[in-house]
């Protein structure tokens, strides 16, 4: 290769992306590689068009999908100790949360919403995973705390929509008392006789995994999506086992009976609607 | 001689001189008794020194001593008629949990933990006290029993954490330690969690979540090694102290935090120093806290146990 191809056609290359293609125009599939224009693939629900491969949403867009008419409405979370452990990395804790906070716009990990889903009062529990990976520390625990006694009181179902890596860690073991804290939270609502879906979507790993996101009446997964204990990186390095093909993803937990089924995103509203339905015995609705 | 930890070197070496005096000396030749006795008193003033100021890491190094009292010290020295239970019933027996029914102090409870094991191959047949699905569900089998016999359950938590492997994951590793924890806060009966050594994130909380909650002095309590917290944290697991420090994993942190309810001390150096010393008074927290909870009905106390857990995080240790 000359100097020509390794110094000057970068230089040029930067200069067209910048002025004619700005990349975030177009997302590459991590499935199968193809470059999709952004637009399209938001039109898509953020689905490849070609192998359909499933890629992370915001979650307000998903919360759009889910309810009827694209209307909800959000609960007021109550207030936590903020940084309850005054931790410390390499930086602040209370900055990497300020930061999250400025980033998403949003308190923390969890949105609540209510509303219909095919006609049917449905509570959501979403975890945002642009909010520090979905992690779950005290305030996603009180938010799905918020989220069951909504349900128990609006006589609703409640869905969980984990997207999260696992414990905040920065929250040390209070965000491992989240574990037992939410399975309680999810109890009541199945003791009230109550629907408890859980909707796992990628990832859902760890403490979270470990706990009310494995509690579901009935567990539906997106395609693709990285559901486990522990890390796939942890595995293969702490024990050095060769990782089979597919593992840890929706359809490998299908096979091995720990998810129910695995459904398309745009087919979720419909799904949903329809496990509720049956769950509490409604009426067979007719298609509008 | 117990085996030393790094920051137990001093200590080491005069105690390892003491014991070359001893070797040499016959019994007659006053100057090396008194040279013995003489070491042994700076000693055992080093050692009270050391250990009245550990930091959260050397805590951790404590509550993983290879001769700490296991699951089966506590076992064979608090139990009588002990009946080991094994299986989940659906795969296999797990090694790293073990439990059975027994009588402690008298009164009938099913005790279970995790064990660690104690040499090469009691550590291998154990997993180094890394349960799997099964463990988890023979653990939840256990609870059940003692719900429906209203038998008081004691656990001893002991574990780097659940088995990350391959296997695990495929028999569902995550919903055996989400119904394991759910088992915990379903039983209608006296349920009193001991960590007596490591207690390890996910693995420990599904044995932990009980209405009494003790901690030895010197055992540890996180959601993730120090370890693991600097290799993600600072990116390298050589920051570990700082990881055990920011974590707040002693007891003393957890008790400030109100996650757990009592610190039992442990013998000077720690417990595998004087074991009998160590598990009998872990015996008596234990046998206080059972009868504390004596006079309740199995309802209220599992209504007291979902409060308590349902109220972990809304404070810090600012409140
Ligand atoms: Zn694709």
């Amino acid at each position: 290769m000359s100097w020509l191809t390794n110094f000057v056609r970068p230089k040029i290359r930067a200069l067209v992306r910048k002025t004619d293609v700005p990349e975030n125009l177009w997302d590459k599939c991590p499935g199968c590689g193809q470059m999709i224009f952004h637009r399209d693939l938001e039109a898509n629900l953020r689905v490849c068009p070609q192998c359909g491969a499933h890629m992370r949403i915001a979650v307000k867009k998903r919360l759009e999908l889910l309810f009827d008419n694209g209307t909800y409405e959000r609960a007021e979370l109550p207030k936590v100790e903020f940084d309850p452990l005054k931790f410390r990395d390499r930086k602040r804790y209370s900055d990497r949360l300020k930061e999250a906070q400025s980033k998403t716009e949003e308190q923390d990990a969890i949105i609540v919403a209510h509303g219909l889903i095919g006609g049917l009062k449905a509570v959501v529990a979403a975890f945002n995973f642009d909010f520090m990976g979905g992690s779950m520390g005290a305030a996603v625990g009180e938010g799905l705390v918020a989220a069951s006694d909504l349900a128990v009181k609006e006589r609703a179902a409640l869905i969980a929509i984990p997207a999260s890596g696992g414990a905040r860690m920065q929250e040390g073991i209070l965000s491992l008392m989240q574990m037992p804290r939410t399975v309680i939270a999810v109890d009541r609502v199945k003791e009230a006789g109550l629907p408890f879906i859980v909707l796992l979507t990628d990832p859902t790993t760890g403490g979270v995994s470990a706990s009310f996101a494995m509690l579901g009446d009935i567990h539906v997964s997106e395609p693709g999506a990285q559901i486990g204990f522990a890390g796939a990186r942890v595995i293969e390095e702490t024990i050095r086992e060769k990782l089979p093909e597919g593992f840890q993803r929706a359809e490998y937990l299908l096979d091995h009976g720990i998810v129910d089924l695995v459904v398309a995103r745009k087919d979720l509203p419909t799904e949903l609607a329809k496990i509720i339905g049956l769950l509490t015995k409604q009426p067979k609705q007719e298609a509008a | 001689m117990p085996t030393f930890l790094d920051f137990e070197k001093p200590i080491a070496e005069l105690e390892g001189k003491i014991a070359e005096l001893r070797h040499l000396s016959n019994a007659d030749d006053m100057n090396i008794a008194e040279e013995i006795s003489r070491l042994q008193v700076k000693a055992d003033k080093l050692l009270r020194q050391t250990y009245s100021k550990l930091t959260a890491w050397q805590k951790t190094q404590v509550a993983r001593h290879p001769e700490r009292p296991h699951f089966y010290d506590y076992v064979g020295a608090l139990v009588e008629d002990f009946v080991p239970l094994a299986g989940d019933r659906s795969f296999a027996d797990d090694k790293a949990i073990q439990g059975g029914l027994g009588r402690f102090r008298g009164t009938p409870i099913v005790i279970m933990g995790h064990e660690k094991g104690t040499d090469t191959t009691t550590r291998v047949k154990h997993n180094f006290g890394m349960a799997k699905p099964e463990g988890y569900r023979k653990a939840v089998r256990l609870m059940e029993l003692a719900d429906r016999f209203s038998l008081p359950v004691v656990t001893l938590v002991d574990t780097p954490g659940a088995y990350p492997g391959v296997d695990a994951e495929a028999r569902g590793q995550a919903e055996a330690i989400a119904r394991s924890i759910e088992a915990c806060l379903k039983v209608k009966a006296p349920f009193v969690s001991a960590i007596i050594g490591e207690g390890g994130s996910g693995g420990a909380i599904a044995l932990a979540a009980a209405n009494h909650v003790i901690m030895l002095e010197y055992s540890v309590y996180s959601v993730i090694s120090p370890e693991g917290c600097a290799s993600i944290l600072w990116r390298s697991a050589t920051n570990a102290q700082e990881a055990a420090e920011a974590l707040k994993l002693t007891a003393a942190d957890l008790k400030a935090l109100g996650v757990i309810d009592e610190i039992v001390p442990e013998p000077l150096g720690g417990s595998h120093r004087a074991k009998d010393q160590a598990i009998a008074a872990l015996g008596d927290a234990i046998e206080r806290a059972l009868q504390s909870m004596h006079n309740q009905d199995g309802p209220t106390l599992r209504e007291q146990r979902r409060d308590k857990f349902l109220e972990m995080g809304r404070r810090g240790l600012s409140a």
